[in-house]
């Protein structure tokens, strides 16, 4: 496997991503337009807009997983055109999805395990004997895996495999997943939906954690005005693929194109 | 209560990482060997083994490897009996051309010869899946198959076009042929089928083994998280169809003793996915549950009117033993849809907590 070459280090409050121009289409339905905007190093970024605005495509952009028409994205200070999702997460970009996409057939710590794949370096050979290398590399990775177990306060849960769990504890199990590469930009696609206020909370407090504990930068998407104004650092608002508003929380709300996004308005 | 976990600490994470974390399964395990190396071998009547033992266990590493690929992985294949035939004339090509090589490392060889031809023809499985896929692999099952025919060199242009086994040594002992004893065919194959299940487990209890279930849970996520489909895909291909390999020149060389081209036809790939359906998908317990009751219930229900005493024409208990085992396959299908290994696994849990409910 290709290490990712080392760019130089961001410190703090430095743009971490930059989006630049983004245009993306699909046959004739245009679902983003010209979008910039940019991630600072250690915030938490929240990307808004109505239903269908373009803020997941914003986020499959952005990890590889659609290839940008035009516009580029910078990513600790190296550009780059076209990427394939497995070099986005090998740069150190993880996700949660929409809609709970963790590995069903397999335990909550198989899962967590599977997300630290990119840091596992032993050949096949190691692993054919288990032994040696390959049982140390496993039992060093086991040790950072509980380590987020134990953050994320499931360790009841970690043989059970997660098909199985309740959906609130799937969305944790599938943060803990993405925790687990070690990523410098997480991003979090609704984490929220569909919770209860209790498990909002949670949600909430672990993402929290996460920027301060960790230092993670991270994205999110969500629909929760109240959760977004209160975790955020800065807001960009999408609609209809393009960007709207940028700016501090406070700022964004009384922005009067993005209240006549969100409420309508009469032509 | 004989099934209780309870008061066997892991102070450790090799110990919790471990393939057999419980003790009692580790005494079931060392049970098994036991009885397969010394009570078998001591006890066993020569029908027992030839026509039950042996094939079984062959049967057992080629359900394994199918397992990998269709359990582990997610990608269904109807290519098995070809897979396991390109391992049988790998290794009569092979041992023909260099008779002085041991046999055995050419049964090994003739898996990476399997390896390599199940990888070109698991290509496609990047972009289709599913029942696509399996119809994409029955192109391997029928190509491979016309190879076995029209390709005369393959059998070193016998007459009979045929798989003739020589006679091979390792040391002073006969191991295929005619002349070969029954009693070092069996070692022969116990001792394989017993390492290659243990690096099958080894794999699928690493970062491979995670890799491949990943794939085949959610593959859009397992690829955003670094893990490269196809390479995952085509390194399943390769292992399940070594697996295969070795068991189709095993079939052959330390079982028939000969084979044509039809044996490794579909019917032999329909058999193994029975097999692996049965036994339970991603489980290599499951491989072993599943051969025994495909290959193994029908020799035991033929058997099954002599030794009560009832005489039976043996047309009669020909059909009686399939309608027998299509029955039970079906029952047991709507009782656990996940195959056999999960009953098992239920069957635990049950004694785990007994005579408690739950």
């Amino acid at each position: 496997m290709r290490a990712p070459s080392s760019p130089s280090e961001i410190a703090a409050g430095d743009v971490l991503l930059a989006a630049e121009n983004i245009s993306l289409s699909f046959g004739g339905v245009k679902a983003l337009t010209g979008v910039s905007f940019d991630i600072r190093k250690g915030e938490i970024r929240a990307i808004i807009g109505p239903n269908g605005a373009g803020k997941t495509s914003m986020l499959n952009v952005i990890n590889g997983f659609y290839q940008a028409d035009h516009g580029t994205i910078t990513f600790k200070g190296v550009r780059r055109g076209k990427m394939r999702p497995y070099e986005a997460a090998e740069f150190g970009i993880a996700r949660t999805f929409q809609n709970v996409a963790l590995f069903r057939g397999m335990s909550t710590l198989d899962n967590l395990m599977a997300g630290r794949t990119l840091k596992m370096r032993r050949s096949f050979f190691w692993h054919i004997l288990r032994h040696g290398p390959a049982l140390q590399e496993e039992v060093e990775h086991r040790r950072k895996v509980e380590e987020i177990i134990d953050f994320l306060e499931i360790p009841h849960i970690r043989r059970v495999p997660v098909g199985r769990l309740p959906y609130g504890l799937q969305k944790r199990v599938e943060l803990g997943r993405a925790l687990a590469m070690e990523p410098e930009l997480l991003l979090l696609d609704e984490p929220m939906a569909g919770m209860n206020l209790e498990e909002k909370e949670d949600m909430c407090r672990y993402i929290i954690d996460v920027n301060n504990h960790f230092g993670t930068t991270i994205a999110l998407i969500e629909h929760d005005m109240g959760v977004v104004m209160d975790l955020s650092d800065r807001v960009v608002v999408l609609d209809y693929g393009r960007k709207i508003a940028d700016g501090a929380p406070n700022q964004v709300k009384q922005d009067q194109a993005v209240i006549d996004a969100y409420l309508g308005v009469a032509h | 209560m004989l099934y209780r976990e309870a008061g066997q600490f892991k102070t450790n994470y090799f110990a919790d990482q471990a393939v057999f974390p419980i003790r009692q399964d580790r005494i079931g395990v060392a049970i098994i060997l036991l009885l397969a190396f010394v009570a078998i071998p001591l006890y066993g009547s020569n029908f027992l083994l030839q026509a039950v033992v042996i094939p079984f266990l062959i049967y057992s590493l080629a359900s394994i490897g199918l397992n990998l690929l269709t359990g582990y992985t997610g990608l269904l294949s109807l290519g098995t009996g070809a897979f396991m035939g390109v391992g049988a004339y790998a290794c009569y090509k092979l041992t023909s051309l260099f008779p002085g090589v041991n046999i055995l490392i050419w049964m090994i060889c003739s898996g990476f010869v399997a390896a390599a031809v199940g990888v070109v023809f698991g290509l496609p499985s990047l972009r289709i899946k599913g029942f696509y896929l399996a119809i994409a692999t029955l192109a391997a099952q029928f190509f491979l198959q016309w190879c076995f025919v029209r390709i005369p060199w393959l059998v070193n242009y016998n007459v009979s076009n045929a798989i003739e086994v020589p006679q091979r040594m390792l040391g002073d002992i006969v191991i295929t042929g005619p002349n070969a004893s029954l009693h070092t065919r069996y070692f022969t194959v116990l001792i394989i089928v017993v390492a290659m299940t243990w690096i099958a487990s080894n794999i699928v209890h690493g970062r491979i083994g995670r890799m491949w279930m990943a794939v085949r849970d959610q593959d859009i996520a397992a690829e955003l998280m670094g893990i490269r489909l196809l390479r995952t895909k085509l390194l399943a291909f390769a292992v399940s169809s070594f697996y295969c390999g070795v068991a189709g020149a095993m079939l052959v060389f330390l079982w028939y003793g000969g084979a044509e081209a039809e044996t490794f036809n579909i019917n032999q790939s329909f058999f193994v996915l029975f097999m692996v359906i049965i036994g339970g998908l991603g489980s290599l317990l499951g491989s072993y549950l599943g051969a025994a009751l495909i290959f193994g219930l029908p020799i035991l229900l033929r058997l099954l009117p002599d030794a009560l005493g009832v005489p039976m024409h043996s047309a009669t208990i020909e059909h009686m033993s399939f309608l027998i085992v299509g029955g039970l396959i079906i029952i047991f299908l709507i009782v656990e849809p996940h195959g056999l290994a999960r009953l098992w696994q239920i069957t635990k849990q049950k004694l785990r907590v007994w005579p408690f409910p739950y």
